[in-house]
């Protein structure tokens, strides 16, 4: 136990070294959030006056959940693209000749994701206070929230490392981030999930993400809701891909 | 050799080179039909705002897919070209009698067809969903005249980015300082509606809002002589200042070479 985690750290600690010594690394899934946050609160407050539209918290914090949640699955996804550069640059496969336990392969790579998107959650909050956030909830609430960022975070990560460890080329980074994307934006990213029309509403309803979208919104605003299925979807999402990870682990060993 | 065979050779060679990596223009053709798709059914609730100008969000919309076809065409040209940097190609090519503007203008063909197929199938696929063109065809065709515009504007400061970083990654993590942009413009709501003043400042000052509004106006409102007037000017400006600056970092490696 002491092996895999003696891994863990000193692989977590090399990731956000290296992260942290490589600004065209770190700034873009920095801005990224930061600049959607900007064009979304910004942009679209007035969406708040379309009738139907009942979110007391005001559409800043409207859009900060969603904006929360995209910077925490991405922050696991671009740690995805890390491990598919480690793949290509002969790293990894030294890694995995010299790790006591492989194992800590994939905790240190969730590590090195949690503390990378920490970094980017705090600035992210800071400038929504700044912005004027509103915050109805309680302290229990925003740790909720932010629990709920941090699973989402790891299941972001394992399902890129999942890809990564099976494909080991940076090439695969689309087929990483793509489908994240796709299910990101087919959520009620922009209006609450009852104002939404047409297909989108349908796909919206059996979205995964609309759950903890709409849980972290309650959240914020002071109001919980759906946090069972919120939380037991991010558990879920959490267990199916810590095994589609692992099999990926399984199958870049067989490969050498 | 003339400057126009130069030219067309350049060009041919920058056309095939996209051409034959489909890597290369699927992803640009496809993501902005795919964000188009979802956005304009998750935003067509902003269609009930008062002072609203078109009940389609879509018809609305459209134009972000052309914007947004234009920022990938500059970094297909930056990253071509940042190629021929990395690979000596350039360096090669300068012992030849080939011409600074002649590299610059065949370069940009790869981003230049890929910009005019871009806009094809998007106003297709749009005009497929049921879109109305209000200018008629030869709206249409204007369309395409200035969805084309932006990506040689782009695709100019895609070179630029190249001639200056010498690197595909360079120009790559530019993107996104590009793409913001794109966000904060008029393009998910109108100037008018958006409520937020320091954003309504932004996106005023932001020329990219005028191409939007210039595409945008041929769509919903007919011919608007205002806004065609300030999406041509916008457009002929960015092509003139990013191939300006792209000609003035040609020069500025070419010495260093």
């Amino acid at each position: 136990m002491s092996s895999r985690l003696e891994v863990a750290v000193a692989l977590a600690y090399r990731q956000t070294t290296v992260l942290l010594k490589n600004p065209s690394l770190f700034l873009p899934p920095m801005l990224f959030p930061l600049m959607n946050f900007v064009a979304f609160a910004g942009g679209l407050s007035r969406l708040r006056h379309v009738p139907g539209f009942n979110f007391s918290g005001g559409y800043t914090a409207f859009q900060f959940v969603f904006v929360l949640l995209q910077s925490a699955v991405f922050g696991g996804v671009f740690t995805g693209f890390g491990i598919a550069r480690d793949f290509e640059r002969g790293f990894a496969r030294r890694l995995l000749v010299s790790a006591p336990e492989r194992g800590g392969i994939i905790l240190g790579y969730a590590i090195a994701a949690l503390l990378r998107w920490l970094m980017i959650a705090t600035v992210l909050t800071v400038v929504a206070l700044i912005a004027g956030m509103k915050v109805g909830g309680s302290g229990v609430d925003l740790f909720g929230l932010y629990g709920l960022a941090i699973l989402f975070n790891q299941v972001g990560l394992l399902w890129a490392c999942g890809i990564a460890m099976r494909l080991r080329t940076i090439q695969a980074a689309p087929l990483m981030q793509t489908p994240v994307f796709l299910v990101l934006f087919l959520a009620p990213v922009y209006v609450p999930l009852h104002l939404l029309q047409g297909w989108i509403h349908a796909v919206a309803r059996v979205n995964p993400l609309t759950f903890l979208l709409e849980a972290g919104r309650g959240l914020i605003e002071g109001q919980p809701t759906q946090l069972a299925a919120a939380f037991g979807t991010a558990a879920i999402l959490l267990a199916v891909f810590m095994v589609w990870a692992r099999t990926g682990l399984a199958r870049a060993e067989r490969a050498g | 050799m003339e400057v126009a065979h130069q030219v067309w050779l350049i060009a041919r060679r920058s056309l095939l080179r996209t051409a034959r990596q489909p890597g290369t223009w699927v992803p640009p053709l496809l993501f902005p039909l795919m964000l188009m798709a979802v956005n304009s059914n998750g935003l067509r609730a902003a269609t009930h705002l008062p002072g609203f100008p078109t009940h389609s969000f879509l018809a609305f919309f459209i134009p972000f897919s052309f914007m947004q076809g234009a920022l990938f065409a500059s970094g297909i040209a930056g990253v071509d070209l940042a190629r021929d940097i990395d690979t000596g190609f350039l360096n090669r090519l300068a012992l030849t009698p080939v011409r600074g503007s002649a590299l610059l203008l065949g370069q940009i063909g790869g981003a230049l067809g890929l910009g005019a197929a871009q806009a094809v199938v998007y106003l297709s696929v749009a005009l497929a969903a049921g879109v109305h063109i209000d200018a008629g065809v030869g709206g249409a065709v204007l369309i395409l005249v200035l969805a084309v515009g932006a990506a040689a504007g782009f695709g100019g400061l895609g070179l630029f980015l190249a001639l200056r970083t010498g690197s595909g990654e360079g120009v790559q993590s530019m993107f996104p300082l590009l793409f913001f942009l794109l966000l904060v413009s008029s393009m998910n709501l109108p100037r008018n509606l958006i409520e937020v003043g320091w954003f309504r400042d932004l996106a005023t000052i932001n020329p990219v809002s005028y191409l939007i509004e210039a595409l945008r106006s041929l769509v919903i409102q007919g011919w608007n002589g205002e806004a065609l007037g300030l999406g041509f000017g916008f457009t002929a400006a960015l092509i003139a200042v990013s191939m300006l600056l792209a000609a003035r970092q040609l020069r500025v490696r070419m010495t260093r070479t």
